[in-house]
C-alpha cells in the first residue's frame, strides 16, 4: 500500500464508511459490479494477490562496436543482458534500476547508460565487464538517456518532468535542465553529432478541444541548449527518432490520433494514422508520411533503425507484431516529388505506403526496440510479450534466428492479458490495441469522443490505468460497473468493431489491467512526511468548516467524494462541471492516486491544470467549497494533491 | 565624428555614443519598461511585445506568437539554456527555442497575472507580482509564495527583483527592501528606520524611502543598490548611504531602475536621464531638459558641474531601464530603446 494511504491512518476505512454514508450527493451506490460480475462468471476480487513471476519483458537493445554482443534492457527483470549475437545465447547479465526502459552505447563503446525510469537514475555500465559503475541521478522518470560524440555530456529525456537533464560526465552532476515537450521520450544523436533530438509520448498542452500538436525538441550538442522545436501537427504519441543521411534527414515514428470527431468511423480509418515525421536540411518543413495501407494497420510504429548507406528504414509496429521495411531514398524521392499541398495531404493518404514500403516482417509478439548490426545485414527485434529477440535477415526480409531471454514457466493470466493489451488484432482491420491510447499503460494525453452518438457529446478524458482494480465503477460517468464490461462488450462495440476477447481472453486483460502498479510519487518526500506546504494543503483537503467558520456540507468536502486509499467514494457526483454536450451531469469520482500525472482534468479534459479544476471550473463551489482560499492557499492544496 | 572630450579638470567618465531605435526601425512600441542583454543580442520588454534585437533587426513575439499578454515589463534570461522569462501584465512567459508557455493565476501557482519583475537564479524563478513575490522550481514545477501571511512584507505590491546565489531582494512598493537568504530560507527587511514617515530622516540612518522601485545586488561585493521614487540607497550590510539629487549627481530623485556594477559603481535610471556613479563621481547622459540638445555632465567629488561636448544621447530623458553589453550600454526610455556604444579614449579626446 502506498505511503499516501498509511497517512490516513488506521481510521481510513472508518473514514471511507462514513463518507460514503454522508455522501447525499452520491447518487447511488455502486452495486451493478456484483450483478455483472455474477452475470459474466466473475467474481470480485477476494483471493488475495500471489507475487507475480517475472518476466524479461525486452524493451529496447544496443549492439557492440564489433557486432559480437547485443545488450538488451528488459523492464520486466530489471536488468540487462548481454546475448552473444553468434551463438545467438545470453551471456551475462547485470541488475540495473527499477523499470529501466532503455539502453545507449558511448561513441567509444565502452559504456553503457540505461535510464531506469522509476529510480530516477541512469545506471552507467562498463560493458567489458558488465558491472555498473556509476549511477547518476536525473529528473522525474528517465525514458532515454544518450551521449554525446565526445563522450562529454549524457542528455536524458524525463518523462515525468517533461524535460532533459543534461549531465556533465566528467563530474557525474547534471549541469542543467532543458525545457522538452510533455513525456519527453526518446532520445537520438544525429549522424553528424551535432544535434540530440527528442520526442514525446504525450501532446503539447493545447486548449480544450483543439487539434493535436507535439513536437521534436532540437538541441544543439556544441552549447547544450535547445536550438529548435519541430511542430508535428496533429500528433500525438511520438516514439522513437533517427538520424539519417550523414544528418540531414530526421525520422520520428508517431501516431496521428483523430480524437476530436466520433470513433465512429473505425472503418474509415478515421482513428489513429500511423505515421512518420520526417524533417531536416535535406526536406524542409516536417513532412508526415503513412506506413498504414488502405485495409490495414500498423500499428504504433515504435523502433527505427537506418542501415548503412542509409537504403533501409525499419520500424517496429508493436501491436501489429511486425516490422515494416521501408525503402529510404524511394521515400525520400517520394517527399521531394511532392508539391507543399501534397506534402501537408500526405499523412491522411493511405494509399501512398506502396510507393515506399517494401516489406512487412512478421516477428515475435509486441515488438519494441530494434538494433542493427554494425554492417547493417541483421537487424535484432526486442519482443516485448514473449521474451525474445528477432533476428531479421534485412536483405532477406525475413526472421533467421529467435533469441530467448528466458522467461517463466507459464504465463500468468496477467502475463497473458499483457500480450493481449498490446496487440491490435482484435480491432477492426487491425487498427489499435489499448496500448496505443493507454501507452505504457498510462494516458495519451487526449479527450476522445469515443461513441457515436454526435460529434462533440460524451466527450471522454483518458484516465491512468496505474492501480485501479479497486476503482469501480469505470467510465467518465460510471457506466461500466466492472472491468469487464469497460474492457468486452464496451471495448468490442465501441473501439474495435470487430469481434474481440473470448471470455478466457477477457478475464486475462482484466487481470493484467488489474496488475498495473502504481508508479513512484515524485512530489512526496522519501521519508513519507508531508512538507509544511503540503501539511497546510491537506488541512485544506480535510477541512470541514470554511474561512468563515462556516461549515462546509459534508458532501461537500473533499473527502465527502475522494476518499479511501484510492481518494475515490466510487460514487457518482454532480459537481457542477457537466457540459450542456454532456448526456448527465453526474460523473464518476475519479480516484487521486498520482492524480499530478493525469492532466488534462475532469471527465472530458477541459482543465488543462490542477488550477483550473478550481480557478475555472468551480465558480459556484459545487466541486468543493474553494472559493474562500487565497491563492497561496489553493497553491497548498495542489501541492498536497501532487503527493497523493 | 565624435566630438566628445573631457573638459580639462574633470573626470574620465565613460562616454558613448547613442544609437537609437524606436517604431521607425522596428520596435513594436516606444514605451520600453526592461531591457536585457543577453551575450549579442538583446531583449526589450515594451508595452506591445517582447522585442529581439539581433544581427541588426529587431525581431517582435506578441500574443500571436503565444506571448502571455502584449505588455511586457521585465525581462530575464536563464545563461545556461537562453530560456527567457518574460513578465507582464497577463502572467508570466517562458520562451524557449520558439515555443512560449504561460504561467498564469488561473493555470498555475502564479500569485497574480500582473508581474512587474523576473529574475532567475539557477534552477528558481522569482517573480515580483502585485500580490507578492513568488518562486518556481523549474525542476519540480513547484511554486512557493511570499506575502505578507510568510514573509515580513505588510505591502504585497512587489515591483522588482534581484536574485544571487547567496541572497534574493525584492523591491516592494510601499513596503521597503525585502531581503531571502537562499541557505538558512529566512527573510528579513529593510524599511523606513523611524517607522512613521516613509522617508529616512536622518541621512545614511537607514533605507531612504519605502517607495522602492528596483534593487540590485552585487553579490561579489556583498552591496545592495535600491532604488526608490525619493532617491537611492546602496547597503553594504552594516552602513546604509543615501543619494539625492541635492546631495549627489543624481539628476532627479525619481527612480526607475538601479544596475550595479559592482559595489561601488552603479547605474541610475531616472526620469530626468540616465546616470552613472563610480564611487567618487556622477556623469548623466540625456536630452537636455529644455533644448532636447545631445547632454552630458560630470559632477566631482567637491560637487563641481562641467558639460561635455557630445553630439548624440539616449533618445529620451525619461529612462527606464538599463543593461550593460560588455562596454556598452542598452538603455530602455519612454521613448525607444538606446544603444550606448562606448567611445574609447582616444576617441573621446581627439
Amino acid at each position: 500500500m502506498r505511503a499516501a494511504s498509511v497517512v490516513l491512518g488506521a481510521n481510513a476505512e472508518e473514514r471511507r464508511v462514513e463518507t460514503r454514508r454522508r455522501a447525499q450527493k452520491c447518487v447511488r451506490q455502486v452495486t451493478l459490479s456484483f450483478l455483472a460480475s455474477a452475470l459474466w462468471g466473475f467474481g470480485p476480487a477476494s483471493v488475495p494477490p500471489t507475487p507475480s513471476p517475472a518476466y524479461p519483458s525486452p524493451i529496447e537493445i544496443a549492439v557492440s562496436a564489433n557486432g559480437s554482443r547485443l545488450y538488451v534492457v528488459c523492464e520486466g527483470t530489471d536488468e540487462v543482458v548481454e546475448v552473444d549475437a553468434a551463438a545467438g545465447a545470453v551471456a551475462r547479465r547485470v541488475r540495473v534500476g527499477q523499470h529501466p526502459k532503455s539502453v545507449a552505447l558511448s561513441a567509444n563503446g565502452r559504456q553503457l547508460y540505461v535510464a531506469n525510469s522509476w529510480s530516477d537514475t541512469v545506471s552507467v555500465i562498463d560493458a567489458a565487464s558488465l558491472k555498473v559503475v556509476r549511477e547518476l541521478a536525473t529528473g522525474y522518470e528517465p525514458n532515454a538517456a544518450v551521449a554525446d560524440a565526445e563522450g562529454r555530456f549524457l542528455y536524458v529525456a524525463n518523462r515525468s518532468g517533461n524535460d532533459i537533464s543534461v549531465i556533465d560526465l566528467e563530474r557525474g552532476v547534471e549541469t542543467k535542465r532543458l525545457l522538452a515537450g510533455r513525456g519527453a521520450a526518446y532520445l537520438e544523436l544525429s549522424a553528424d553529432g551535432r544535434r540530440v533530438y527528442c520526442t514525446h509520448i504525450y501532446p503539447l498542452a493545447g486548449a480544450f478541444r483543439s487539434p493535436n500538436e507535439s513536437e521534436v525538441t532540437v538541441i544543439d550538442t556544441r552549447r547544450q541548449v535547445v536550438v529548435e522545436r519541430e511542430r508535428l501537427e496533429n500528433a500525438a504519441g511520438i516514439f522513437h527518432v533517427a538520424s539519417a543521411n550523414g544528418g540531414r534527414v530526421a525520422i520520428a515514428a508517431e501516431m496521428r490520433p483523430k480524437n476530436l470527431i466520433p470513433l465512429a468511423h473505425v472503418e474509415h480509418g478515421w482513428v489513429i494514422g500511423n505515421s512518420l515525421a520526417v524533417f531536416g536540411a535535406d526536406i524542409g518543413e516536417v513532412v508526415q508520411v503513412p506506413i498504414d495501407e488502405l485495409d490495414r494497420y500498423y500499428t504504433p510504429p515504435f523502433g527505427l533503425a537506418v542501415t548503412p548507406g542509409n537504403l533501409q528504414l525499419f520500424v517496429s509496429t508493436t501491436g501489429s507484431d511486425s516490422v515494416t521495411a521501408i525503402d529510404l531514398p524511394k521515400l525520400l524521392a517520394y517527399i521531394r516529388a511532392a508539391t507543399p499541398e501534397q506534402r501537408r495531404l500526405m499523412a491522411n493518404d493511405l494509399s501512398a505506403s506502396a510507393n515506399y514500403v517494401s516489406a512487412r516482417i512478421p516477428v515475435g509478439r509486441a515488438p519494441k526496440g530494434l538494433a542493427l548490426s554494425p554492417d547493417g545485414k541483421r537487424l535484432y527485434v526486442a519482443n516485448r510479450t514473449d521474451d525474445t529477440i528477432s533476428v531479421i535477415d534485412t536483405a532477406a526480409h525475413r526472421v533467421t534466428r529467435t533469441i530467448g531471454l528466458g522467461r517463466a514457466a507459464a504465463p500468468t493470466p496477467e502475463r497473458r492479458g499483457e500480450g493481449l493489451f498490446f496487440s491490435a488484432r482484435f480491432a477492426f482491420q487491425g487498427h489499435f490495441s489499448c496500448a496505443n491510447c493507454h501507452i505504457e499503460g498510462t494516458i495519451d494525453g487526449l479527450a476522445w469522443d469515443l461513441e457515436p452518438d454526435g460529434f462533440g457529446v460524451d466527450i471522454v478524458e483518458n484516465r491512468l490505468l496505474e492501480d485501479i482494480a479497486d476503482t469501480a465503477p469505470f467510465k467518465w460517468n460510471g457506466s461500466n460497473p466492472d472491468l469487464e464490461t469497460e474492457c468486452g462488450p464496451r471495448t468490442e462495440k465501441y473501439f474495435y468493431r470487430a469481434q474481440s476477447y473470448s471470455p478466457a481472453e477477457l478475464a486475462d486483460i482484466v487481470s493484467f489491467v488489474k496488475s498495473i502498479p502504481l508508479r513512484p510519487n515524485r512530489y512526496r518526500r522519501k521519508d513519507g512526511e508531508l512538507t509544511a506546504q503540503q501539511e497546510r494543503g491537506k488541512a485544506i483537503f480535510e477541512r470541514g468548516r470554511s474561512k468563515n467558520g462556516a461549515p462546509i456540507d459534508d458532501t461537500n468536502q473533499c473527502l465527502g467524494c475522494h476518499s479511501g486509499p484510492h481518494y475515490t467514494s466510487q460514487q457518482l457526483a454532480d459537481v457542477g462541471t457537466g457540459k450542456p454536450t454532456d448526456r448527465s451531469p453526474l460523473v464518476d469520482v475519479p480516484q487521486l492516486t498520482n492524480v499530478v500525472l493525469d492532466a488534462p482534468y475532469l471527465h472530458d479534459g477541459s482543465a488543462r491544470t490542477l488550477e483550473e479544476i478550481w480557478t475555472v471550473f468551480n465558480p459556484h463551489d459545487r466541486h468543493g467549497v474553494t472559493n474562500d482560499l487565497s491563492k497561496d492557499e489553493l497553491n497548498d492544496l495542489i501541492e498536497y494533491l501532487k503527493t497523493l | 565624428m565624435f566630438a566628445a572630450g573631457a573638459a580639462a579638470g574633470s573626470p574620465e567618465m565613460p562616454q558613448f555614443r547613442w544609437e537609437n531605435f524606436t517604431t521607425e526601425n522596428g520596435l513594436p512600441d516606444n514605451h520600453v519598461f526592461q531591457i536585457k542583454v543577453d551575450g549579442s543580442q538583446v531583449w526589450a520588454a515594451t508595452e506591445n511585445g517582447l522585442a529581439l534585437y539581433r544581427d541588426g533587426h529587431w525581431k517582435v513575439y506578441g500574443t500571436q506568437d503565444g506571448l502571455a499578454h502584449r505588455a511586457v515589463l521585465s525581462v530575464d534570461v536563464d545563461p545556461r539554456t537562453g530560456d527567457v522569462w518574460a513578465a507582464t501584465m497577463g502572467g508570466l512567459s517562458r520562451f524557449s527555442a520558439g515555443r512560449f508557455d504561460n504561467y498564469t493565476q488561473l493555470n498555475s501557482g502564479l500569485p497574480n497575472d500582473v508581474v512587474y519583475g523576473v529574475a532567475v537564479q539557477g534552477d528558481s524563478v522569482w517573480v515580483a507580482t502585485a500580490a507578492g513575490g513568488a518562486r518556481l522550481d523549474v525542476k519540480t514545477g513547484q511554486w512557493r509564495h511570499f506575502n505578507e501571511r510568510n514573509t515580513p512584507m505588510y505591502e504585497i505590491w512587489t515591483y522588482g527583483v534581484s536574485a544571487g546565489a547567496e541572497k534574493v531582494y525584492y523591491a516592494v512598493w510601499g513596503g521597503g527592501v525585502l531581503e531571502y537568504d537562499v541557505e538558512t530560507g529566512r527573510w528579513k527587511d529593510y524599511n523606513d528606520p523611524d517607522g512613521e514617515t516613509e522617508i529616512v530622516l536622518l541621512k545614511d540612518q537607514g533605507l531612504i524611502h519605502e517607495v522602492t522601485t528596483s534593487v540590485s545586488w552585487a553579490e561579489k561585493d556583498h552591496v545592495l543598490w535600491v532604488a526608490t521614487y525619493f532617491g537611492a540607497s546602496r547597503y553594504d550590510g552594516r552602513y546604509w548611504k543615501n543619494f539625492m539629487d541635492k546631495d549627489s549627481g543624481l539628476p532627479s530623485n525619481f527612480l526607475n531602475q538601479v544596475k550595479a556594477v559592482d559595489g561601488n559603481r552603479a547605474w541610475f535610471a531616472t526620469d530626468k536621464g540616465l546616470a552613472y556613479y563610480d564611487g567618487t563621481n556622477w556623469s548623466v547622459y540625456r536630452p537636455a531638459l529644455d533644448t532636447k540638445a545631445p547632454e552630458m555632465t560630470v559632477r566631482d567629488a567637491q560637487g563641481k558641474i562641467t558639460r561635455i561636448e557630445v553630439t548624440t544621447a539616449p533618445s529620451h530623458n525619461y529612462i527606464l531601464a538599463v543593461d550593460f553589453q560588455g562596454g556598452d550600454l542598452w538603455v530602455a526610455t519612454a521613448h525607444g530603446v538606446s544603444h550606448g556604444i562606448r567611445l574609447k579614449q582616444k576617441e573621446t579626446t581627439k
